[in-house]
């Protein structure tokens, strides 16, 4: 079934009540496969949301759809209005190992979707600097890949798709190869990051306490087959300490509101077998 | 490849080849090269006469002898390597050396010294092939995950125990892959000794039938020594693979 | 790995008394270079030794040998000679370097033309190509181009496969992200795919500098007699067994010197993380 629907409305300007992507109706086979079904989801501008659920459940082929790296077997994926199919300028995804390209140094490597659309190289490597020192690994430019540690790996990885300056990022469990301790600290240097970089994020976890800690919106999704089951706002108070965060009551009542979501979809996933 | 969703045979990729070369050879492109019906008619010629049993025999019994020898002492001389350091290091060096130079340059020595008989072919054979397996065999025995060794230790295992039942199972995946490479180059070996002995075995009718011209037959015995050797190499990288299978796990 | 010797403290044995000197020279002896000097020592002696038994009237001693080089390498022989067997050497190994990428690179790109071609490499790989060598006078006489195309089907199936292996195996995530990044098909080529599979490719050519040398020599030793395989054939037919014992025996070193080279040189720029040890 063809995926791009051109639909005949007229080309809007982009208004702030616009969501930056929309879902319609995505559906994903792998063969004889159902990955997805029936996926409807706004993706609002300017805000993070998390894509949540147990393993199988789709959310990463869901992600990969937005990016434009998987086709839909049904539905479309409007970005800014517009049906999309493949990958774009105004989208940049960030990988779950990482994916630098071990031969180049970290210089070249957040430079690297720059070089691609041809951007002289000067230009490039500043723009490249700049980004490096705001995830915070000035110092580094020079090094290899495999003379980083993961979390440092994971950085490269981001600063690279913040140079290309899209305005939607898509982050594919960035940081599941990063320990634990680490990971706290590079959720509050994402929120951090973000308040002063005007994007879209789509965040793709397992983690319920990631996702409630850093979105503004939880897409719950089940799997068997993956479906949308619901969406959760965590309406949290983000004025405070981060470490007040997550003690505040709304934090832990939308922690306890998914986690049974889950639960009792998971029970009942037990009672079917 | 798949075709409308059908997957295609890999041995089906060779038929097209055997019917391109049917077909160049009734176009008659090439003298060189007859077609694969004439082939296949001359592997009748090739395969029940007296010189080509013979040649076989002469053949097959160098090449056996030599594997032979290239296995003992290449696992014995492995194995050693991979479980004491200094064996490793003095034979390692001497081991790469021989194992990318043209051995095929010291044959002319071989005929000089041993002669033109069988003595000469054993020692081609194991030349060729004996460096890979103690190689392989090296790098298997030292993958033998070092816990397993111990765990067998800790039990009380014997020097003979412990080679027997573990390291040599352990390492297993990596000597079959040394044997199957170094059954290739016995083979290469065993044609390459003939070739330039050029009065016995396969090598001689292979002189024979180029200087003469006699391509489908020519071609026959191609076809023959390849196959066998493929084949050789397919099974032996069968069990390879079967082994392997357990072996993943490490 | 408790077996193997270590450079640990020595035990003392009841009844025997280690001094610091017998210490230091076992931790001496211990040495890599100094136990593998040794050997090639041992070795050398070993053929002096048979040699001068004699083992057989056609086996000169190490000596003999030596002499015989240096004399073929003072009155330039030796170098004419290799000059004689590079030639087809480095054009055929080359040639195959160029069409060995070029063929990996289509295998690699279209799964069509891998299933058509990967059979006959593979099978190439397993068979003696070296009982075609003959044949090659019927098309290409007895000149230069002969010996290339020697050279060229003993080194081919490696160097083939060798690139095709790079190409195949290169990290799908790799791939994605250059994907996700909209790099054109020539981008991922010559940015992605190729330097990834750079230190496989390099690995093949390494390998088919070990196999075209042989195909070099019995392109010599069976179709015409020139370079090194003239050296050899030639001595052995005036019976000047020291002679040709040295011109084997500086294949071997020659060869071997190359090969480590590359080894070398593939370690220290093709990727040095994936260094191995040993």
């Amino acid at each position: 079934m063809p995926v791009a629907v051109k639909t005949a409305e007229p080309v809007r300007l982009r208004s702030a009540a616009e969501p930056a992507i929309r879902l319609r109706g995505i559906g994903k086979m792998f063969d004889d496969f159902r990955a997805l079904e029936g996926i409807d989801l706004d993706f609002p501008r300017g805000e993070l949301t998390t894509l949540l659920g147990p393993s199988g459940c789709g959310k990463t082929t869901t992600l990969k759809i937005v990016a434009g790296l998987l086709e839909a077997t049904e539905g479309e994926v409007l970005v800014n209005g517009q049906p999309v199919t493949g990958p774009g300028p105004e989208r940049a995804f960030v990988f779950q190992d990482f994916a630098l390209l071990p031969w180049a140094n970290v210089l070249r490597n957040v430079a690297f979707g720059l070089e691609l659309r041809h951007v002289p190289k000067e230009e490039r490597e500043e723009i490249a600097r700049r980004y490096i020192a705001e995830v915070g690994l000035v110092g580094a430019e020079h090094k290899f890949p495999h003379e980083l540690s993961g979390g440092m790996r994971q950085r490269v990885g981001l600063a690279r798709a913040l140079a290309v300056d899209a305005e939607i990022l898509l982050m594919d469990e960035p940081f599941a190869s990063v320990d634990e301790q680490n990971r706290r600290k590079f959720q509050e240097d994402l929120l951090s990051l973000l308040a002063h970089e005007k994007k879209t994020v789509i965040f793709v976890t397992h983690s319920i306490e990631e996702a409630v800690y850093i979105s503004d919106q939880v897409a719950v999704l089940t799997r068997n087959p993956g479906r949308l089951s619901r969406v959760v706002r965590p309406e949290i108070d983000r004025s405070g300490h981060f470490d007040e965060l997550r003690r505040s009551p709304a934090y832990l009542d939308a922690v306890d509101e998914i986690w049974h979501e889950l639960k009792s979809y998971l029970d009942d996933e037990e009672r079917a077998r | 490849m798949t075709i409308y969703g059908y997957r295609l045979p890999t041995w089906l990729a060779l038929l097209i080849w055997a019917a391109l070369w049917e077909l160049i050879g009734r176009l008659d492109v090439i003298m060189l090269i007859p077609p694969l019906s004439a082939v296949f008619a001359a592997m009748g010629n090739v395969l029940f006469t007296q010189s080509f049993l013979e040649a076989i025999g002469i053949t097959l019994e160098a090449f056996g002898i030599g594997m032979g020898l290239a296995l003992v002492v290449g696992i014995g001389v492995g194995v050693a390597m991979g479980r004491v350091r200094v064996v490793g290091d003095v034979m390692g060096m001497w081991i790469n050396i021989f194992e990318s130079s043209p051995i095929t340059a010291v044959v002319p020595l071989l005929l000089a010294v041993l002669g033109f008989g069988m003595q000469t072919m054993v020692v081609t054979v194991f030349l060729f092939s004996v460096w890979v397996i103690a190689l392989d065999t090296q790098v298997g025995v030292k993958h033998a995950s070092s816990s397993l060794v111990e765990m067998a230790r800790s039990f009380g295992a014997s020097r003979r125990d412990l080679y027997a039942k573990v390291i040599f199972w352990a390492a297993l995946p990596e000597i079959l892959a040394g044997v199957r490479l170094g059954v290739i180059r016995g083979v290469r070996g065993v044609v390459i000794g003939q070739l330039l002995i050029a009065i016995v075995g396969v090598g001689f009718l292979f002189e024979t039938y180029s200087r003469k011209f006699i391509m489908p037959e020519f071609w026959a015995l191609v076809l023959i020594v390849f196959g066998f050797a493929y084949g050789l190499s397919e099974t032996i990288g069968l069990v390879e693979r079967r082994v392997a299978r357990y072996a993943s796990v490490r | 790995m408790t077996d193997q010797t270590t450079t640990a403290a020595t035990p003392v044995r009841a009844g025997f008394v280690h001094t610091d000197v017998m210490a230091a020279a076992l931790g001496f002896f211990r040495q890599v270079w100094v136990m593998r000097t040794l050997s090639i020592l041992f070795v050398l002696g070993l053929w002096e030794w048979a040699g001068r038994i004699p083992v057989s009237p056609t086996f000169p001693t190490f000596t003999q040998t030596m002499g015989a080089l240096f004399g073929m390498m003072a009155d330039g022989s030796l170098f004419t000679a290799y000059g004689e067997t590079l030639k087809p050497m480095i054009v055929g190994v080359g040639l195959c370097g160029i069409f060995g990428v070029a063929f990996g690179l289509a295998m690699g790109l279209s799964r069509r033309f891998e299933w058509f071609t990967l059979p006959v490499w593979v099978i190439s790989q397993a068979a003696p190509m070296a009982a075609i060598i003959p044949l090659i006078t019927f098309v290409y006489g007895i000149g230069l181009g002969a010996k290339v195309v020697a050279v060229v089907i003993m080194a081919a199936p490696i160097v083939v496969l060798n690139a095709y292996t790079g190409i195949r195996n290169v990290s799908a995530s790799l791939l994605e992200m250059g994907s996700s990044f909209m790099a054109t098909p020539a981008q991922r080529i010559f940015k992605i795919v190729l330097p990834a599979a750079s230190g496989l490719i390099f690995a093949g050519f390494r390998l088919g500098l070990a196999q075209g040398l042989t195909g070099a020599v019995l392109a010599e030793l069976l179709i015409t007699p020139t370079g090194v395989g003239d050296l050899i054939t030639y001595s052995r037919s005036i019976a000047d067994y020291p002679a040709m014992f040295a011109s084997v025996f500086s294949i071997i070193v020659f060869a071997s010197v190359a090969v480590t080279l590359l080894q070398r040189l593939e370690t220290r720029v093709f990727r040095p993380d994936q260094r191995r040890s040993g």
